[in-house]
């Protein structure tokens, strides 16, 4: 079957797509989260050495690695906007930018109320918890920089670069463990080495961030159609959204 | 129960890393649906003479 990828990239076809994606992405999330939940409070047995506060990565690790993966999809839709101009691909960044943010807000909360049980503190300027840190403050920056700019497609434009030089800071995040021997462990996963913890605490933590990926991807749709009918307005496909009134 | 709260006495950190997250996500939700309302409201008001209110069609996944 032969399907035309050239149609979704005009807002006016891909608006309904979209809901009906957003509306799927949002059940599987739910169904994911309430698995994961169940997984990481009462099935994954309680760590020998950290007693119950490990139980904060099944949501810090999965907030931590969506902040950095949302931050790089919305690098990846300004470069394809400035690129090819395309008004749909700048709207898709602009709808990730505020997930991406809570995302990277909430990994640094939930890191801070792990960090404090296990090192002592809520927060120290750790390399990998600083570049954490630039990353909300790229991602509050585009949000802040479209705000400030009156005509949204130079808004576009100027997002997209600022999104583009700060692509810069992902790899050094995801490295920084590496490169820098401060407060911050390695990773407990990849994808070179048998994990270092037990089969169940891998297990939701995958569904875990299954959930996450699911929950990013529907309010990301969702926002886009938001997005959509705020900027098009006056297009005369959107009056078909609100049905005709009786007066004409 | 209790002593599944009680979260092996790291009860503090452990439901304020959940709670914030639940909270959020609640926010951003309410916050998103506010958002879909105003929008569609400013495109009835720039669409519909004033006085005539016409209703959204309720398309799946769009409340």
């Amino acid at each position: 079957m032969l399907i035309n990828w050239y149609r979704f990239s005009s807002p006016v076809s891909f608006y309904p797509l979209a809901g009906t994606l957003a509306y799927a992405f949002a059940i599987v999330a739910a169904l994911f989260a309430g698995a994961g939940l169940f997984v990481a409070l009462f099935v994954a047995p309680t760590d020998a050495t950290q007693g119950d506060s490990y139980r904060i990565i099944f949501i810090h690790v999965p907030a931590a690695w969506m902040a950095m993966f949302i931050y790089l999809v919305m690098a990846g839709w300004s470069a394809f906007a400035l690129a090819f101009n395309t008004r749909l691909s700048a709207m898709m960044a602009q709808a990730l930018a505020p997930t991406g943010a809570l995302m990277a807000a909430l990994a640094l909360w939930t890191g801070a109320f792990w960090g404090r049980p296990t090192w002592g503190t809520y927060w120290a300027w750790d390399a990998r918890m600083t570049s954490t840190l630039i990353l909300l403050f790229l991602y509050l920056g585009v949000i802040a920089l479209r705000a400030a700019i009156e005509d949204p497609r130079r808004a576009d434009r100027a997002c997209a670069v600022l999104a583009l030089v700060g692509a810069v800071n992902v790899p050094i995040i995801y490295f920084s463990v590496q490169w820098w021997n401060t407060l911050h462990q390695g990773s407990s996963i990849s994808f070179t080495a048998a994990p270092k913890m037990a089969m169940t605490m891998v297990i939701g933590l995958l569904i875990m961030t299954a959930a996450a990926w699911c929950y990013s991807i529907a309010v990301s749709l969702a926002r886009v159609q938001a997005i959509i009918v705020e900027r098009e307005r006056g297009a005369s496909w959107l009056e078909s959204l609100i049905q005709p009134s009786g007066v004409s | 129960m209790s002593e599944f709260f009680a979260m092996g006495g790291y009860a503090w950190y452990v439901w304020m890393a959940y709670g914030a997250v639940a909270a959020a996500l609640v926010v951003e939700v309410i916050a998103l649906r506010a958002r879909r309302r105003r929008a569609l409201a400013q495109l009835r008001m720039s669409v519909a003479p004033p006085g005539a209110r016409p209703s959204i069609i309720g398309a799946r996944g769009h409340r």
